[in-house]
């Protein structure tokens, strides 16, 4: 049972991720997903951006140019985003509360599965016939009356991977409500565990409103139903709000985790507790409340009326109130601290004004009457991307670097992470900072081209020589990961030496069940207090060695996600569309389509039967077990090299 | 505590359902699941109160309207074949706290049939509307009612088929404290179906025929 | 040392002048620049909000940056380690109070704005003779082109929009097939045209396009619609009041203009036979067009709305709409040859009421 000196075979290794319960396995296989998405939207920009390098370029042509749009908006929030900071969630919280997993391996896994087969499906849409392209809000009048599949694609794509988002989001709410180590108390929660508990809570909240929307899409594109057909009576609106019920929520579910893991780094790295724990976990819930309240916002000039507006702005506005107090606790922490700047403090430290020039946009926005000139303009482009490039991609990148170690038992090039930062730095600011003005020179948003002679022309070349620069730095950052698999193994427990939480305290590599014996916390920042009281071993325990209990490996997630992933095609190509009878898209008999949708949904009933049906108790691993597995850890760290950069 | 301890009555816990870890977890995380499901619902019913009795212009609002549409004896049958079998489950638990597994498994069954009697009602009253020319896709108003009484019928057959497998798994293994929380759970599911059914009678069929 | 940071001083400076200055845009085009009262509004509110987020912005960025250079681990020392604060409840109630006045201070204007710009109360108002008193503008958008009905004059026409100055002018905003919006940046914000209820929205415009660099304001539709979403632009004529009154005059006295299929004119008989169709060359009537009404088409800024307004445009864009602007409606409904296409190019040039 030997964990490290066991060789597996390729075959067996990719069958062990196929089938793996592990938070750790699920945490890279998110990691590796949500890198591929990544890579792949950053490259739509890329594509978008030169188009936009000259007026009237024919780099792209203007379909092409909307499903770019629609593809990258959509993969970067749905497939990019949200899975890399689940990936960190995966790794990180069960570690920081003390748990051995998360409260449901199975549903972890199913949450992976669903969301990367709902990806794949909507990726596919490439290459039968044409990507979404109208727009990651797809709005109702133009997505219904979209020709071809794109739509379907999206709808359909969607609903899976949203479905493996929600799955995740309740296993992270119960996980951290009833898997804590004895002692951590709420009120002793790292930030980053708290922020994922109050982004999962929206997402349960936030994501059942997107399924409705996206059902009633689907039905009025593939079987005729008239929810959004005004000349049956139906009322696009109701796109537009729950759309944006979910949409304005789902901002905060990517950003409160990138605040949490901002919290995690900043202390570390000045080597001082966080400032005003208690306001930032209350700042946190009001965010989450607040940004249920606020969704209208992005409706100002749809007509709901002065009052409408009124209400909605005043409430939008309010959130700066607690955000602000998150980013003068940030500072406040750094204040008096002994600021180490590596990789990942530079990242917080770019972020902090970054994310203040997006946040204030916002309050701008906020002004009903003034967003009726910067709705939909660039300006609103520079501002979201000041926020989730500012906020959230430098939040991943810089916990990518911080969090490493624990992860891979390896370290990222510290040099080679400077050097990425300031070309991605300078080459995002480059990029965003002067569409402000373009949108306030009168350039709409998703716009294919323009004329010359508008005033435009300088700002989009400049532009689009920061987004290539943005570009390089991302190639930079993935050489850095490459070059990390060669480097040496770490072997060792607080890499960076100054950390705080449970994680740190943890010896890499990690056995599999994480704590050989449940640790007790005895207060805030807990081996930041066995450390100061000279504890050798980084932690106290709450129990004696004993039997550990764990989950067995299952293959029906993926088998699950498969069912769907079928039930999909045989909906998408559903003769009773209104684009099938049109004859503007492609369909397959009555008997296919509905046979697709039986056979698929069948897979997955009848996997979910067969779970229910045999008794899964897991299995238990004996203390002989656990101290043969400690043992050769030990041996396995005192013979490796201690790599890394310090 | 273990799973494989033999139980009886005696030492058979207070809260069977919570006993394990893994049925706290469960028990917890289903909570927090009617609460996702509350909100699905919620759009759901703001969907169909915006559309309700909205249709082409050429619609006729005497014979497609929710007034002239519902029958309130049939509504109220089925509400009271679905309010039942919610009691009927409660019966169920109750005999699960006292180690009854017999009972367990009788009330859970009766629970089944009214169930099934419920649906039955459910199909009938579609088939009428489908038959008087009000289908899915004869107005955004009948796309509404469809999608929102039919995908409460959705979690109604989920349930059962969900509570039947139960009985027919556990129908050798009898109680223990792996399968208590299984039983459990399904049975919040069955009273959340119900008080889903409960609006769905009020803003539905009450306000449809009296307002 | 200094020397090099002296001049790069100069330059980031000079740098931002630059920034500055060309951000102001097109006087046709830019908020930044506006002629209304409504946009005048709206830059001021833009004014007033980037104000005060400037100066927090900054005040932010000092004291991290001078955080971050006092406290660096170089200058502390190596082993120190700092005091573990808790937190200071004066500094969280000043940053809780200070925001909070900052926002109220941006709430009571934003608050007045918005429910003065949705007044459309004196679109209703009549006069002893009961006829409406405000000029009321209906705007169709349609896949990539605009229609702009008056119809309290009788008169229709598209693509190019005609005002009077200095009072206010209300729209009614509707859209025929896909969701649009409706935008003329430097005269003021932007409303949405549903396809399922009518909004209403007033804008003013006090200064005749005449004097502009290109003699009329650029509109835009601002929501994505479709491939040519990009090149749905219209134009607005801004006129003083006895000038506009001549026009609608010009309008109206074309009521009945038709073109004839046996006029020895190729350019009218093709026109006649081959477009008349969809467009619409009388003035007189209301919104529902199937293309374009092309009463005014002579008397244009832009052809198809973005084109340079020449006869060669003209023809080339008869001859494939497709290619300058996919996914329109024009595109195989009709077929005519080069030759024929030059010929209505040259015809449709002769169309004005303004000459």
């Amino acid at each position: 049972m030997s964990s490290v000196a066991q060789k597996k075979g390729f075959g067996a290794q990719v069958w062990d991720y196929l089938t793996t319960v592990d938070h750790k396995k699920i945490a890279i296989l998110y990691l590796a997903a949500g890198t591929l998405f990544f890579a792949i939207a950053g490259l739509e920009a890329l594509f978008m951006r030169f188009q936009l390098l000259f007026p009237e370029n024919t780099f792209v042509s203007a379909g092409m140019f909307n499903q770019l749009l629609t593809m990258h908006g959509t993969t970067m929030l749905f497939l990019a985003a949200t899975p890399l900071l689940f990936a960190f969630m995966n790794a990180i919280v069960p570690l920081q509360i003390g748990a051995r997993d998360v409260a449901f391996p199975f549903l972890n896994a199913l949450g992976f599965w669903l969301f990367f087969l709902g990806a794949v499906f909507l990726h596919l849409s490439f290459f039968l016939g044409g990507a979404p392209d109208a727009g990651w809000t797809s709005y109702a009048s133009l997505s219904l009356y979209s020709p071809g599949h794109g739509i379907d694609f999206y709808v359909l794509g969607l609903q899976i991977s949203g479905a493996g988002t929600l799955i995740s989001g309740i296993n992270f709410i119960v996980t951290i409500i009833t898997m804590r180590a004895p002692g951590m108390t709420f009120m002793r929660m790292p930030l980053f565990t708290w922020t994922s508990l109050v982004s999962s809570t929206l997402i349960l909240f936030a994501f059942p409103p997107l399924t409705v929307g996206l059902f009633l899409m689907l039905v009025d594109r593939m079987f005729g139903a008239n929810f959004f057909e005004h000349t049956m009576g139906g009322n696009t609106i109701i796109w537009e709000h729950l759309f944006w019920i979910f949409g304005h929520p789902e901002v905060y579910i990517l950003v409160l985790p990138a605040f949490g893991l901002f919290s995690e780094i900043i202390p570390v790295f000045a080597r001082k507790r966080l400032f005003g724990y208690s306001s930032m976990v209350f700042a946190t819930i009001l965010i989450g409340f607040l940004g249920f309240m606020v969704w209208a916002h992005h409706m100002f000039t749809t007509g709901l009326g002065a009052t409408a507006n009124a209400i909605f702005a005043v409430a939008t506005m309010t959130i700066a109130v607690p955000t602000g107090m998150k980013v003068f606790n940030w500072i406040l922490t750094i204040w008096g601290g002994s600021i180490k700047v590596t990789v990942p403090m530079l990242y917080a430290l770019g972020f902090i004004p970054s994310f203040v020039a997006g946040g204030v946009t916002g309050v701008m926005q906020a002004a009903a009457p003034l967003d009726y000139q910067l709705h939909d303009s660039y300006f609103i482009v520079a501002h979201f991307h000041y926020v989730i490039v500012g906020g959230i991609v430098t939040a991943l990148f810089g916990a990518a670097h911080f969090y490493w170690p624990i992860m891979f038992n390896r370290a990222l090039n510290e040099k080679l992470g400077v050097l990425t930062f300031w070309i991605f730095f300078i080459g995002f600011h480059l990029t965003f900072f002067l569409q402000h003005f373009l949108g306030l020179m009168g350039m709409p948003r998703r716009v294919f081209t323009y004329m010359p002679d508008q005033g435009w022309d300088l700002f989009n070349m400049i532009s689009t020589i920061g987004a290539a620069m943005m570009g390089v730095g991302v190639i930079l950052l993935v050489l850095n990961v490459l070059l990390s698999i060669k480097s040496e193994p770490l072997n060792r427990r607080d890499y960076w030496g100054d950390g705080r939480s449970l994680e740190w305290a943890l010896e890499t590599p990690l056995p599999f069940y994480n704590f050989k014996q449940t640790p007790l916390v005895r207060g805030y920042d807990p081996y930041w207090i066995e450390k100061q009281e000279g504890n050798k071993e980084g932690m106290v325990y709450a129990e004696p060695l004993g039997d550990i209990h764990m989950p067995n490996n299952s293959i029906l997630p993926l088998i699950m996600s498969i069912g769907t992933f079928i039930a999909a095609f045989g909906a998408l190509y559903s003769p009773w569309g209104k684009q099938a009878l049109a004859g503007t898209a492609e369909s397959v008999s009555p008997a296919l389509s509905v046979g697709l949708i039986v056979v698929g949904l069948g897979i997955t009933v009848g996997s979910m039967i067969t779970r229910s049906l045999k008794d899964d108790l897991g299995y238990h691993v004996h203390v002989a077990e656990v101290e043969a597995i400690e043992k050769d850890l030990a041996q396995f760290r005192a013979a490796g090299k201690k790599g890394g950069n310090n | 505590m273990d799973l494989n301890t033999k139980f009886t009555p005696q030492n058979w816990p207070e809260h069977a359902e919570q006993a394990t870890m893994e049925g706290k977890n469960k028990f917890v995380g289903f909570w927090i699941f009617l609460a996702c499901e509350v909100v699905l619902f919620a759009s759901l019913f703001a969907t169909y109160l915006a559309l309700k009795d909205s249709g082409p212009a050429s619609m006729d609002l005497t014979k497609y309207s929710a007034k002239a549409l519902y029958e309130l004896p049939l509504a109220f049958a089925m509400t009271m074949l679905l309010l039942t079998s919610s009691l009927t489950s409660v019966y169920a638990m109750y005999h699960m706290k006292n180690f009854n597994f017999k009972g367990v498994q009788t009330w859970m069954g009766i629970t089944v049939i009214l169930g099934i009697g419920f649906l039955c009602l459910e199909i009938y009253e579609f088939y009428h509307y489908v038959h008087i020319g009000f289908g899915y896709t004869h107005s955004a108003y009948s796309s509404a009612f469809f999608t929102l009484v039919g995908t409460h019928g959705l979690h109604v057959i989920i349930g059962l088929v969900w509570i039947s497998s139960l009985i027919f798994r556990n129908m050798k293994r009898g109680l223990n404290l792996y399968n208590a929380p299984k039983y459990f759970i399904a049975s919040l599911y069955w009273h959340f179906i119900d008080v889903v059914w409960v609006f769905i009678f009020t803003v539905v069929y009450l306000m449809g025929v009296l307002g | 040392m200094m020397k090099g940071l002296k001049k790069w001083r100069l330059f980031s400076l000079l740098a931002v002048m630059t920034v500055f200055l060309a951000a102001c845009g097109e006087e046709h085009l830019s908020t930044l620049r506006p002629s209304g009262a409504v946009g005048k509004e709206q830059l001021n509110l833009l004014l007033l909000t980037t104000i005060i987020m400037t100066v927090v912005t900054i005040i932010v960025s000092v004291i991290y940056l001078l955080a971050f250079v006092k406290f660096r681990r170089s200058r502390v020392g190596e082993n120190v380690i700092p005091k573990q604060v808790e937190g200071s409840h004066t500094l969280e109630v000043i940053w809780t109070v200070i925001p909070i006045i900052l926002l109220i201070i941006i709430s009571v204007p934003v608050l007045i704005s918005t429910y003065k710009f949705a007044d459309v109360a004196a679109m209703e108002e009549v006069d002893e003779n009961g006829e409406k008193t405000a000029l009321t503008v209906n705007v169709t958008a349609k896949l990539y082109w605009w229609e702009f009905e008056y119809p309290n004059q009788g008169i229709v026409t598209a693509q190019e929009l005609v005002v009077p100055t200095d009072e206010k002018v209300y729209f009614n905003l509707i859209a025929a097939d896909v969701k649009h919006s409706f935008w003329i940046p430097a005269v003021g914000g932007k409303m949405d045209t549903n396809v399922d209820n009518l909004n209403k929205f007033y804008l003013e415009f006090d200064k005749t396009s005449e004097g502009l660099k290109e003699g009329v304001f650029f509109g835009k539709c601002a929501e994505l619609c479709g491939p040519s979403h990009a090149l749905m632009d219209f134009k607005v004529k801004a006129l003083d009041r006895p000038a506009f009154d001549a026009w609608v005059a010009a309008m109206k006295a074309t009521e009945g203009q038709t073109a004839s299929a046996d006029s020895t004119d190729l350019g009218e008989a093709t026109f006649a036979n081959s477009c008349l169709g969809c467009h619409a060359i009388s003035g007189v009537g209301v919104s529902g067009g199937m293309g374009p009404n092309l009463t005014t088409f002579g008397d244009r800024n832009r052809v198809a709305g973005f084109l340079e307004h020449t006869t060669e445009k003209t023809a080339a864009w008869i001859n494939d709409p497709e290619y300058y602007k996919p996914g329109n409606l024009m595109t195989g409904k009709y077929n005519v040859s080069e030759e024929e296409a030059q010929a209505i190019a040259e015809y449709l040039m002769t169309l004005s009421v303004e000459k």
